[in-house]
């Protein structure tokens, strides 16, 4: 057993829940017990999707628990393909299902549906979301994936792309301009946007991209041997790994890796002089693996920062990671336990941290500026606007969003010269971060503390007061404002809570 | 505006449609998300899978913070292999938790789906626990497991368990049963003391210090429908339940505290004097809403087990129709109340087969829909408007001064709609 509040993964089959919501025309059946369909939620409330996902539960109860159990996955599986009619289904446990040892794959089977029923294994006490990812979609692709022959014109498959990834939507759309810029057609995204007939003709193209490696590299691996179709193994993150990938396809393809940057912005964005001051910031960088490699690179090599130190949650990629910190020369943390990860960003210091959305509540605590970088995500992290990782617009959109929270130079020059002075004093930070507002002046500013209405002089008595704090904070202001205004309209110059409440009624039009 | 249907034709007799099938619903560790809010010197100690883990995370969003006193205990394969060593793993995660936490002053154990599947005694690892840690901890166990509790029902098993440890008293109290935000739960005990019903508690309490007795004499109040189970322990420790309708809205607030003045012989000038005001407040806010709500159909998933309160209120006072009420349980005892107040005329069912119920909502194409995350934006994609039920459980509703606020959670969406038209080319489609 093992203590854990956040867990940067989640159980393997929320993995194969992003491939299947991610492709269409796939259904997964998933024996699952009542609660576990609140991963719908990570579908249809973070990443937004205006669909559920194609995903039924089971839902077994106590009162089913017994022979009844494999019933309820036929009777589930069966009624799957009636009402949605998919070209594929798969089918699987999740934790609990594992348990009770029904197995789904065998059950499946009997039922003789027209379509193909791929069956997963994916072992929930000792692998997480991305195995789940990567296991699936790998399966997915072995069952209906067959050599073909070759497109006439040069193409590859993207592949790692699922539901729920940081960022594959607009990746997916970079890259794929990326390559029609050197004359190379896209010819499946797969798992994000493809069909189980889509998959089944991803044998006609020249090569594939290997875009996430947490998601795709078995699948990868086994195109490369049935299919013969070598993989990319540059992720296109960062405008020197963007050039390296270009000249990787190129080898592979035999065609030139020049293709138009005139929109590439970062490299003279970084050289200008006013990111001077961006020099040897030193920087702490956690997050899934894929990811942690391409910032150190573009930390170091394009931003001009100093890499602290690196880590990340996925020990698939532990043996990668360490190698990396050697090459930086700093410490390598291979960890999904939190906690150690702030204990590591305390006592490293680092001037800003690039990580996951825990990374920032790390950040928070301690007062260390923090850009996202990497899944796990929130919904702030699912953008409207064209926001991707990969290629020559990626790097502009990672320049801006690493240097953003970081106190500008010119502030930081004033934070210098004018020390003592109350509004640049050390401890001010930078001036769009309302949390890091100089103690004193905060708790000056604190509008419980005023009991006396400035101009009016209406008095709140201790009941009022202690009500009104009941209100949450976010609201309390306008509470507090409309309780004023309501009683010097009325002539009433002492708050009661039963005053409160008149004006929340009153206001309530 | 107010339904003037007489109360004899309510729901009472309507048959429940029961179905079975694929059910979109949490489970019962949700409850842990406000129980430990309510309860500052408990920690929930889940024992479970990553699954489970994942699930408070993505329940508690934003308030996963430094240290919340909840977490849980992930069981990995050497737990499955053999039980004893499971229960050695659990004793060493315990004693690390509470070396690390010394504030902490109630542990409460709570199964998991797959911790219930494997039958780990976690009753008899609290018990044993309790021991160990005595005086300073008491360790109490129940199940928030997927397959026994269906989301506000882990808040029942949890209360339910906490009902046998109660000291014994002879005194002639009454129990408030149910976490009610804290500004709720003061309104409450401010109305009951101003009509002269001095010696109140409430279940739970805040810290364990301030616990409640309980005795043959108590009588109890529940302030939520889904406590089915504490009310059941509650009755077989001798104490006597007050019926009423839940206190949402004037009218189910009035009726609420009508029956527990009835109870302690407060006379109607009394009860007149004291609900007056609050009252009259409660239905000039209510009003302010009603004008958007009035004639809109409504349409609720099941959930929470709230919605059959919440019908009566939407129906009866902003002048909604209901089109289907779905609960995940129906406690006949608990909820007759309330149904008897509903007008006739909605599907009222129990359970879920979501597809099939999915169908009837489509054809229905309610005005509002009441319904989980998993579902509200699907839904929205259909062009339908939804209204998130968790929201229901998370912010202050009962009582007089909710009242309005209560309205105001359902006509948002509303008046949202009707401001956005246009943009979402399902919208037109929809009108």
């Amino acid at each position: 057993m093992k203590l854990t509040v956040w867990t940067y993964e989640g159980p393997p089959h929320v993995g194969a829940m992003r491939v299947a919501t991610g492709m269409k025309g796939l259904h997964y059946v998933l024996h699952a017990p009542q609660g576990d369909t609140y991963a719908d939620l990570l579908f249809t409330m973070i990443e937004r999707r205006d669909h559920r996902p194609p995903v039924t539960y089971t839902t077994f109860q106590a009162r089913d628990l017994g022979s009844d159990t494999a019933h309820l996955f036929k009777d589930a599986c069966q009624q799957a393909y009636d009402r949605f009619k998919p070209e594929a289904i798969i089918v699987g446990a999740s934790c609990t299902a594992e348990l009770i040892q029904d197995d789904p794959g065998g059950l499946a089977e009997t039922l003789g549906l027209p379509i193909p029923v791929i069956p997963l294994e994916l072992p929930s006490y000792q692998r997480k979301e991305n195995f789940g990812a990567d296991e699936t979609f790998f399966q997915i692709v072995r069952h209906l994936a067959r050599p073909m022959e070759k497109t006439a014109q040069v193409s590859c498959n993207i592949i790692g792309p699922t539901a729920l990834g940081f960022r594959h939507r607009d990746d997916i759309q970079e890259l794929t301009a990326l390559l029609f810029d050197m004359g190379v057609q896209v010819n499946v995204v797969a798992p994000m946007g493809a069909s189980p007939s889509d998959i089944a003709r991803m044998g006609q193209a020249h090569f594939n991209v290997l875009l996430y490696p947490e998601t795709a590299e078995a699948a990868a691996r086994w195109m490369e041997r049935d299919l013969g179709q070598p993989y990319t193994k540059i992720v296109p993150i960062g405008v020197g790994a963007t050039r390296d990938f270009l000249a990787e396809v190129a080898a592979i393809t035999s065609l030139s890796p020049q293709v138009d940057d005139s929109r590439l912005r970062l490299p003279w964005w970084s050289s200008s002089v006013d990111s001077t001051y961006l020099t040897g910031k030193r920087v702490f960088i956690f997050g899934d693996a894929t990811h942690v490699k391409a910032s150190a690179r573009i930390a170091r090599d394009e931003m001009g920062f100093e890499v602290a130190g690196i880590g990340c949650y996925n020990r698939e990629f532990a043996r990668d990671i360490r190698a990396l910190g050697k090459e930086l020369g700093v410490d390598s943390l291979i960890s999904d336990d939190y906690l150690e990860v702030e204990r590591v960003i305390e006592e490293l210091q680092p001037e800003m941290i690039l990580g996951t959305q825990m990374e920032r509540h790390i950040g928070k605590r301690l007062g260390i500026p923090c850009a996202v970088i990497s899944a796990p995500v929130h919904v702030q992290d699912f953008p409207a606007r064209y926001s991707p990782q990969v290629g020559f617009e990626g790097a502009n959109v990672i320049f801006d969003t690493w240097i953003h929270p970081l106190v500008m130079g010119l502030e930081e020059h004033l934070l210098h010269m004018f020390r003592d002075d109350f509004e640049f004093h050390d401890e001010a930070g930078p001036s769009h971060h309302g949390g890091h507002m100089p103690k004193d002046i905060a708790a000056a500013a604190d509008p419980q503390k005023t009991v006396l209405l400035e101009d009016g002089n209406v008095i709140w008595l201790d009941a009022a007061e202690r009500e009104l704090k009941k209100i949450p904070f976010f609201v309390r202001g306008k509470a507090k404002r409309n309780t004023e205004k309501f009683a010097s309209e009325k002539g009433v110059n002492q708050i009661s809570v039963e005053t409160l409440y008149e004006a929340k009624a009153h206001y309530a039009r | 505006m107010n339904d003037q249907t007489p109360i004899t034709t309510g729901c009472s007799d309507t048959p429940v449609l029961k179905q079975r099938g694929q059910r979109e619903v949490f489970c019962g560790l949700t409850g842990i998300i406000w129980l430990h809010r309510k309860m500052q010197d408990a920690f929930f100690l889940v024992v479970g899978s990553r699954t489970c883990a994942h699930l408070l995370q993505s329940a508690a969003g934003v308030m996963i913070f430094a240290e919340p006193r909840f977490g849980t205990a992930i069981l990995e394969e050497k737990d499955l292999a053999g039980l004893v060593d499971a229960n050695q793993e659990l004793d060493r995660e315990v004693s690390r938790l509470l070396a690390r936490r010394p504030d902490i002053k109630q542990l409460f154990l709570v199964g998991s789906c797959p911790s219930e599947v494997i039958k780990l005694d976690l009753a008899r690892a609290a018990e044993r626990l309790t021991e160990i840690y005595n005086p300073n901890v008491r360790v109490i166990n129940f199940s928030g497991s997927g397959i026994e509790t269906t989301f506000t029902q882990g808040e029942d098993a949890c209360l339910a368990a906490m009902v046998p440890m109660l000291p014994n008293t002879n005194e002639r109290e009454l129990l408030l049963v149910g976490a009610l935000p804290d500004v709720v739960e003061d309104q409450a005990l401010q109305l009951l003391s101003d009509m002269g019903i001095s010696k109140i508690r409430v279940l739970p309490a805040h810290r364990v210090d301030a616990q409640t007795a309980l005795g043959p004499n108590t009588v109890f109040a529940l302030t939520q429908p889904f406590l089915g189970d504490t009310h059941a322990e509650l009755i077989r420790r001798g104490a006597r339940h007050i019926a009423a309708p839940f206190p949402f809205g004037e009218e189910g607030t009035t009726a609420w505290l009508r029956a527990i003045a009835d109870e302690f012989g407060v006379d109607q000038d009394m009860f007149d004097r004291v609900t007056q005001a609050p009252r009259a407040r409660a239905r000039k806010a209510i009003q302010a809403q009603a004008k958007i709500l009035n004639g809109k159909s409504i349409f609720f998933f099941p959930d929470s087990q709230l919605e059959i309160p919440l019908a009566r209120f939407l129906t009866r006072e902003c002048g909604m129709k209901a089109i289907e009420v779905g609960a995940p349980y129906i406690h006949g005892d608990l909820i007759g109340p309330d149904l008897e107040l509903l007008p006739k005329g909605p599907v009222i069912s129990e359970g879920q087969d979501v597809d099939l119920q999915l169908d009837r909502c489509r054809a229905a194409r309610p005005d509002l829909t009441v319904c989980g995350l998993g579902l509200a934006n699907p839904l929205e994609g259909e062009g339908l408007s939804t209204k998130w039920a968790i929201e229901l459980v998370f912010t202050p509703v009962h009582f007089y001064e909710q009242a309005g606020d209560l309205a105001g959670l359902f006509a948002r969406p509303l008046r949202r709609k009707s401001l956005l038209t246009g943009f979402h080319p399902n919208m037109q489609a929809a009108e």
